[in-house]
């Protein structure tokens, strides 16, 4: 439905939105940033106060790491059979040069969380779906393993299981015929809240660098809205519109 | 007795069966059933009276599955893991039981009744580890910083809850 929403009209409820959160804080500002800094309790649906999503510094981000990719295969369990080509791929690195001039940058790419995913569109059964909070997810328990979806997603972000599974773990259920991709680690977020650090962005500190921030968008004070605002951020193939809830920095153009 | 899947003639010979069951095994009434008993959980008793579980048991994981996937609502009264984590059974060789092992706590009954479930071909049919829910890994990285003992950012590498 949101797909449908002339942009005009998307941006105004963005404004009308962020008027509420101003009129809000002005009249009961420490309510406000109580409610705001707790996390969810487990019986708390999610709500759409909240955006989850990440912000991403390629400049931090090294052509020859891939610790954002190991970190996530570890923690959802996904074991590969050396077939690039049907291995489930919640993350990848891309290393990019440009053609003439020979500057080259490394970024990781996956599900980019669109406020109007395609994939949702698609969907002919309403597996593909956007939780309250931003995160994009498949409901596996409905999906009949179409692909539709992978079609549609312009980042080619989602990876089908062909292949009977055994041993996943508990909090990372997957099985054969039913279409995955990155969940945010929905399962950390809804356990921490803002606290909750994605595997992907755990991994890359510890390795050093720091390229991957998490955080609510929608929480002017977090530090992923805070450096939006000042440093400024690029989404991949804004062209679509699709109001991507990954957004990259110091991207050469 | 409403509901009870026995009337008639069936019952009669059920009565019959457990009489003669009881009478065969010399007193030791209590250990005999015509249904498969499945092991017992950890702990006092179920999140439901045991009547109340077995007729409604699929009830309550599927109302929580769309809780939990669509609303985020995580809480642990009808967690599917909640019911691997409990009901896990041991076997005599150390082994906690998977799902095509007859003594597994959901084949017991689903083997006897023969409705074919599919959840264990994707969720976990073990728990990933022996501990309580209470004393697994910690998750952030304040987490990981506070059980290290460390004021900052740690550089440990989390190993959380791989089996």
């Amino acid at each position: 439905m949101t797909a449908a929403t002339p942009f005009a009209d998307r941006a105004r409820r963005r404004f009308l939105k962020g008027l509420g959160v101003v009129l809000g804080a002005s009249a009961a500002p420490g309510a406000l940033l109580v409610e705001l800094a707790a996390a969810k309790a487990p019986d708390e649906a999610v709500s759409g106060a909240r955006r989850w999503g990440l912000l991403i510094d390629t400049s931090q981000c090294a052509e020859s790491c891939d610790a954002c990719v190991r970190g996530c295969n570890e923690e959802h369990g996904l074991v590969g059979k050396d077939r690039p080509a049907t291995d489930a791929q919640w993350i990848r690195k891309l290393n990019l040069r440009h053609r003439t001039t020979g500057h080259a940058h490394s970024l990781p790419m996956l599900c980019q969380h669109c406020d109007a995913p395609p994939c949702v569109d698609v969907c002919p059964t309403g597996a593909s779906f956007k939780r309250a909070d931003g995160i994009v997810l498949v409901d596996k328990h409905i999906c009949i393993g179409c692909r539709y979806c992978m079609m549609a997603c312009p980042y080619k972000a989602r990876s089908f299981i062909h292949e009977t599974l055994r041993d996943q773990l508990a909090h990372a259920p997957r099985g054969k015929g039913t279409v995955e991709s990155c969940t945010l680690c929905v399962h950390r977020v809804d356990r921490s809240g803002q606290d909750a650090v994605p595997a992907c962005a755990e991994a890359c500190v510890e390795e050093g660098h720091h390229a991957i921030v998490f955080g609510d968008l929608n929480d002017a004070t977090s530090v992923i809205a805070t450096r939006l605002r000042s440093e400024g951020a690029r989404e991949i193939r804004a062209d679509l519109g699709l109001n991507t809830g990954v957004r990259y920095q110091r991207m050469p153009s | 007795m409403n509901g009870h899947p026995f009337t008639g003639g069936r019952r009669f010979a059920a009565t019959a069966l457990v009489l003669a069951a009881v009478l065969s095994a010399g007193g030791a009434a209590a250990e005999v059933s015509l249904v498969p008993v499945p092991a017992r959980g950890r702990g006092d008793a179920c999140v439901e009276p045991t009547e109340v579980m077995r007729r409604n048991h699929m009830e309550f994981i599927l109302h929580q599955r769309d809780e939990t996937v669509h609303r985020g609502i995580r809480t642990s009264r009808h967690s599917f893991v909640g019911c691997i984590d409990c009901h896990a059974v041991k076997r005599d060789d150390g082994q906690l039981a998977r799902f095509d092992d007859p003594e597994h706590f959901c084949t017991r009954c689903h083997s006897f009744a023969a409705v074919r479930i599919d959840c264990f071909e994707c969720h976990a049919d073990r728990p990933a580890n022996q501990a309580p829910a209470a004393e697994r890994s910690p998750t952030t990285l304040s987490q990981l910083a506070r059980a290290a003992g460390l004021p900052g950012l740690p550089s440990v590498r989390h190993a959380e809850q791989l089996p």
